[in-house]
């Protein structure tokens, strides 16, 4: 095992993150914050409780999920992305090290920072709404699973894009709607009947189900689901993308 | 003498269907600086992806440092340091943050001061905190340079260290490259150039269109390539070549308006003085002159119109 190697695309890979701090932690921890003044305060406002919580803190899970599902992928893909684009991927691939270890920095990085996100999230809507969470210990296991489900989704999309519109395409095209309609707003109970049927083959449901049930102890589906949903999702994400680093799909010819 | 680089019956098909790489085999001895040659698309850069492990062999085997390049990739690559021919560079790092980088993804611990010396050797310690960005080409080449020594490896492959680089840094490379064969790195570098070649290489190759297709010693082949031909245009058209040049084998344009000379660039220079001494005793005048060498592409056609 190269952990010389891991650690010097890990801390490479976070240097980026600080260097553009601005754009990687601030800009989503605003708009996160916007989303709690219009959803929280201006539809809270008519809409008081949802399962007997306040709106406010309602949507706090899901809209921290949000993020975490949107900057997984975005920080995933662009790093691995970057130097692919550039050219200075060579110096990955002349390396002594393995795919396993590729993976591990780029998408260790990637997680850690979602993870990081996911919690100053999480401390700014505290200054909005007050709230509490139930289970620390699943909260944090959906926090840290989602985030490396989705890092090494985002992992896929940047190996596989071959422009920058691509990088853009999965995010805006399939995540951002699955995630607008996964529950984020509302609970799914309130859909009619035959729509909460549709929605179960969302998977995002079940992360913000999941997620929502380690804050307030009420959730759409059952816990157990939830995680093992996510646990199926991590596993599929994984044996794509080590299928695909060994085929050596889009890194080597 | 024991091979550093061992490459068996190698051939690569990019998925185009081109094929790069036709049947390579090629010994690269240690310590030694070998030179590869060839003209543009010929394969070199393709030949040291391979060994490198930037593209997949379609077939045949590798070597490096006894290590094979597929099965004991760790061992082979921590060999190898690799200076790419593309200036690809991360923009917005610092010179000392990639070259550390550098020394981390190839395994080795942190060293400070061997990565000041390399930057030092390389004149890029008083750049250390500027970002690659700002610097020039000749300078981003070097820091590829330096990325590739950081984790000292004991093969070094240039592949056209002196694209778009300057007389003086040319030369402060060739030096540099002398002094690491010195501590008995190997090197392996591409060039364009014959006369590249000339002055750094211990050995030659010679490909073209993906095949090797001769690999010599330096003095041999330029025993063999060193011709060059002295072109004199006369005043006066001359119905043959007089008697008392023959010695010199000298050829006659159609015209007669040109005496070309044809010698050899090592050991017939004093002939030049000779032959010009000769022509002004005989009452020939000349209103130009000019020297001509054959280009890389006259020695390919020349090397593969030989075989074939
Ligand atoms: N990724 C690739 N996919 C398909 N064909 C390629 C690829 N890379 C190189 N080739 C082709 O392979 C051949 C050899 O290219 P290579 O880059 O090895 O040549 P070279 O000897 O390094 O040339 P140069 O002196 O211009 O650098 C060329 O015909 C080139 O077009
Ligand atoms: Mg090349």
């Amino acid at each position: 095992m190269n952990t010389h190697a891991i650690r010097a695309i890990y801390l490479f890979e976070m240097a980026r993150t600080f260097r553009t701090l601005m754009q990687s932690i601030l800009s989503p921890v605003i708009s996160t914050s916007l989303y709690f003044v219009v959803f929280g305060s201006a539809i809270g406002s008519r809409m008081t409780e949802v399962e007997g919580i306040r709106y406010g803190a309602f949507i706090i899970p899901g809209l921290t999920m949000l993020s975490l599902l949107n900057e997984s992928i975005s920080n995933a893909s662009f790093g691995i992305y970057m130097p692919r684009f550039s050219g200075t991927i060579y110096e990955v691939l002349s390396a002594p090290i393995s795919y396993v270890e590729i993976v591990c920095g780029y998408v260790g990085a990637a997680a850690t920072k979602s993870i990081l996100l996911g919690t100053i999230i999480l401390l700014t809507a505290r200054l909005f709404v007050p709230y509490h969470i139930a289970h620390p210990l699943w909260m944090a296991a959906f926090l840290v699973l989602t985030s490396v489900t989705f890092s090494l989704f985002g992992f896929m999309i940047g190996l596989w894009a071959d422009g920058f519109e691509k990088l853009q395409i999965v995010p805006m095209l399939i995540v951002t709607p699955l995630t607008f309609l996964g529950g984020s707003f509302y609970s799914i109970n309130m859909l009619p009947p035959f729509w909460q049927r549709i929605t179960l083959v969302n998977p995002v449901v079940y992360l913000v189900s999941g997620f929502r049930w380690s804050f307030y102890d009420v959730s759409d589906v059952s816990v157990e689901i939830s995680m093992g949903m996510t646990l199926v999702f991590l596993v599929l994400c994984l044996l794509t993308v080590r299928w695909l680093v060994k085929s050596g799909y889009r890194l080597k010819t | 003498m024991q091979s550093v680089i061992s490459v068996k019956n190698l051939t690569k098909t990019y998925a185009s269907g081109l094929k790069a790489l036709d049947n390579v085999n090629l010994e690269i001895r240690r310590g030694e600086i070998f030179a590869l040659l060839g003209p543009n698309g010929a394969g070199k850069t393709t030949l040291i992806s391979v060994i490198c492990g930037i593209a997949n062999p379609t077939s045949g085997t590798v070597l490096a440092d006894g290590h094979d390049i597929v099965k004991d990739f760790r061992a082979a690559r921590s060999a190898i340091g690799l200076v790419p021919q593309e200036l690809s560079t991360d923009m917005f790092e610092t010179v000392w943050a990639t070259v550390t980088f550098s020394r981390g993804l190839f395994g080795k611990g942190k060293d400070p001061a061997h990565i000041e010396k390399v930057l030092r050797e390389l004149s890029l310690w008083d750049k250390r905190d500027n970002k690659i960005m700002t610097l020039s080409g000749g300078m981003k080449r070097r820091v590829l340079i330096a990325k590739a020594l950081s984790h000292e490896p004991r093969i070094l492959f240039l592949d056209e260290p002196t694209a778009g680089v300057d007389v003086e840094l040319r030369r402060d490379m060739w030096k540099m490259v002398r002094s690491l064969r010195d501590t008995g790195v190997t090197i392996i570098l591409t060039t364009h150039y014959i006369e590249e070649a000339e002055q750094m290489a211990d050995r030659i190759g010679v490909i073209s269109k993906g095949k090797i297709i001769l690999v010599e010693e330096k003095t041999a082949l330029m025993e063999k390539l060193g011709k060059k031909q002295l072109i004199l245009d006369v005043q006066h058209p001359l119905e043959r070549v007089p008697e008392a040049l023959a010695p010199y084998g000298l050829e006659r344009s159609d015209d007669g308006l040109q005496l070309i000379f044809t010698f050899h660039a090592a050991h017939d220079r004093s002939k030049i003085a000779a032959l010009l001494r000769e022509l002004a005793e005989l009452g020939i005048d000349f209103t130009d002159l000019q020297t001509r060498e054959s280009s890389l592409e006259d020695i390919f056609v020349s090397l593969v119109s030989e075989r074939s």
